[in-house]
């Protein structure tokens, strides 16, 4: 099966400033990819240009088969987008902006109704249906704007920060939803908060200064390298007891009688190990590479080099 | 640059909600109000002034009728009046879309920057409909005493009718160069006074002939006279595909340089 979005060599220049440089990626259906980034880093760049909305310089998207480009109608219509803003007509009701949204993806007469109740029922907007846009709060609000990006049922959607402004409860159920949606359709998700990504998320992305610096599936990702194990052991160990045992590659002190440990050895075999030891172990956790670490390591490491490279040329 | 003429439904579709739209606010209501409300004081101006000279016409031969003293000038104020307003309805069409963002739902659709620009000049001109119909009612009611030049009413509203779409379209461009709708609304209204007042001009060289020619009062009074000429006609097309072509073009570079 073709993938539901390729994208190839994509650019974008804004004057001399190069916002996107050269990415290529591709998303299938069953895909949750989660596209992380600082900002400015390009995010917006890319699904304004994902989206029709911003022309790239170079570079070649297409979205279900068909090339953006060249045949922007047919790509657009397997397309729903969310935008950091939503783009809600204040002065209409959810009802009425929904139908229009409905007209303007070309849904036969007899499916409005029926996709609009649908995308209603699945963004819990059955209380507010009949209220001016402009009344709702900011939850609600970006709630229509989930709505109108699912509504037609799209093979491909782009949300840019859906859950921004949503109470806790409301997150859960719009995580949900994505899950769901995510079975049987492809997702981008634009986020900058991490553990959603890692909630919702099969897939991750990185991009920092304009280039895709991070590309792999959360299993991998969350399973990379050595593993750190969190120990508490009795009081009167110290860590040049531990250091002396080659199963441990490195002992840090976190604080008095706790410890961080690294080891080539899964868990069960450390425990083992310990309770052989008979250092009154009381406290053992496996600390996993978590999404936030490679974050900072990648958009951090890249600056530190640009910074170097700029005082070198200095 | 490829550009599809677009399908007629998708045209329609965001003609309709423009439409709809206008009313949705108290913008529209308030403007046909204070429309209506001056005209319908000019309409009884005229009318008290053709009594008042009733007497003295019906000893002339070839007198001036009640289209020429009442219909006529009443489209004329009415012509004057629309140029201020015409820059308060044209100035949001997409200037507040850019604004509000609501645009990037449109350029996302499967929907031409062609179809939503014309989508919306059509809106647009239904409305204009409307002032015009309200309008034209006023000495059509005249007919229930006296006899109209009818071919002369229709001339004249049609020669406003154009002249309003020529009002709109360059608002329409005016609105997609800047996501600011003051903006818009004063420099439609600036160009639109230009275009206006362009045959005023009493420099007697060679360069008068081409100001007339260029103003847009030039080709509306012949059409108030009841001359519809061709020449004229085909001014007003090409000054709106003129325009719209244009508002098109800007949407279109907006999105390549953003």
């Amino acid at each position: 099966m073709s993938s539901l979005i390729s994208v190839n060599n994509l650019s974008r220049h804004y004057g001399d400033f190069c916002a996107v440089n050269n990415i290529s990626f591709e998303l299938s259906a069953g895909d949750i990819l989660g596209f992380l980034g600082p900002n400015g880093a390009g995010k917006s760049s890319t699904m304004q240009m994902l989206t029709g909305n911003l022309a790239p310089t170079y570079g070649e998207i297409s979205i279900d088969g068909k090339d953006l480009l060249e045949n922007p109608k047919a790509a657009k219509a397997s397309l729903g987008y969310l935008p950091e803003n939503p783009p809600l007509y204040q002065e209409m009701t959810v009802t009425e902006y929904l139908q229009f949204c409905a007209r303007l993806h070309q849904l036969d007469k007899p499916q409005i109704n029926s996709a609009c109740s649908t995308a209603i029922e699945r963004c819990g907007l059955n209380d507010v249906e009949q209220r001016l846009i402009r009344n709702l709060s900011k939850g609600f609000q970006q709630r229509v704007g989930i709505a109108q990006a699912i509504l037609h049922s799209p093979p491909v959607i782009i949300l840019d920060e859906p859950t921004v402004g949503l109470d806790p409860i409301q997150i859960l159920e719009i995580r949900q939803l994505m899950k769901t949606l995510g079975e049987s359709h492809g997702i981008i998700l634009c986020t900058h908060i991490l553990p959603e990504v890692q909630a919702v998320c099969n897939r991750v992305q990185i991009i920092n200064q304009g280039k895709l610096v991070y590309n792999a599936n959360i299993d991998e990702m969350l399973n990379r390298g050595t593993e750190k194990f969190e120990i508490a052991l009795s009081p009167d160990i110290n860590r040049e007891q531990l250091a002396g045992h080659d199963i441990f590659t490195t002992v840090e002190t976190i604080e008095n009688n706790h410890f961080l440990i690294e080891s080539k050895s899964d868990a069960a075999q450390l425990t083992q190990y310990i309770v052989e030891q008979k250092w009154g172990l009381t406290h053992f956790a496996t600390q996993q590479t978590s999404l936030e670490q490679i974050f900072i390591d990648l958009t951090l490491s890249e600056e530190k080099t640009d910074n170097k490279l700029e005082t070198d040329a200095a | 640059m490829p550009h599809d003429s677009g399908t007629p439904d998708m045209i329609f579709v965001i003609a309709k909600r423009e439409f709809r739209s206008m009313f949705l606010s108290p913008m529209a209501w308030v403007i046909l109000a204070v429309i209506q409300i001056i005209l319908a004081w000019s309409f009884f101006t005229s009318i008290d002034y053709f009594f008042n000279i009733q007497s003295e016409l019906a000893t002339l031969t070839n007198a001036p009728g009640v289209t020429d003293l009442v219909a006529m000038p009443l489209f004329e104020v009415a012509s004057i009046i629309l140029l201020m307003v015409m820059p308060l309805l044209t100035m949001r069409l997409i200037s507040e879309e850019k604004r509000n963002k609501t645009i990037s739902l449109l350029l996302s659709a499967p929907i031409s920057i062609s179809e939503i620009v014309i989508g919306k000049y059509l809106g647009l001109l239904f409305f204009i409909s409307v002032i015009l119909m309200l309008l034209v009612a006023m000495p059509l009611s005249l007919a229930v005493g006296t006899e109209l030049d009818l071919t002369r009413l229709f001339s004249g509203a049609f020669g406003l009718f154009l002249t309003l779409a020529a009002f709109s379209a360059a608002g329409l461009y005016m609105s997609s160069l800047t996501d600011n709708p003051m903006i818009a609304a004063i420099s439609t209204f600036g160009l639109l006074l230009f275009l206006w007042l362009l045959n005023n001009s009493t420099a007697s060289d060679g360069g008068t002939n081409v100001l007339n020619y260029l103003s847009l009062h030039t080709h509306f009074a012949p059409l108030l006279r009841g001359i519809l000429n061709t020449k004229d006609i085909a001014y007003f097309l090409l000054f709106i595909v003129g325009f719209i072509v244009m508002a098109i073009r800007q949407l279109e570079t907006q999105r390549l340089q953003s």
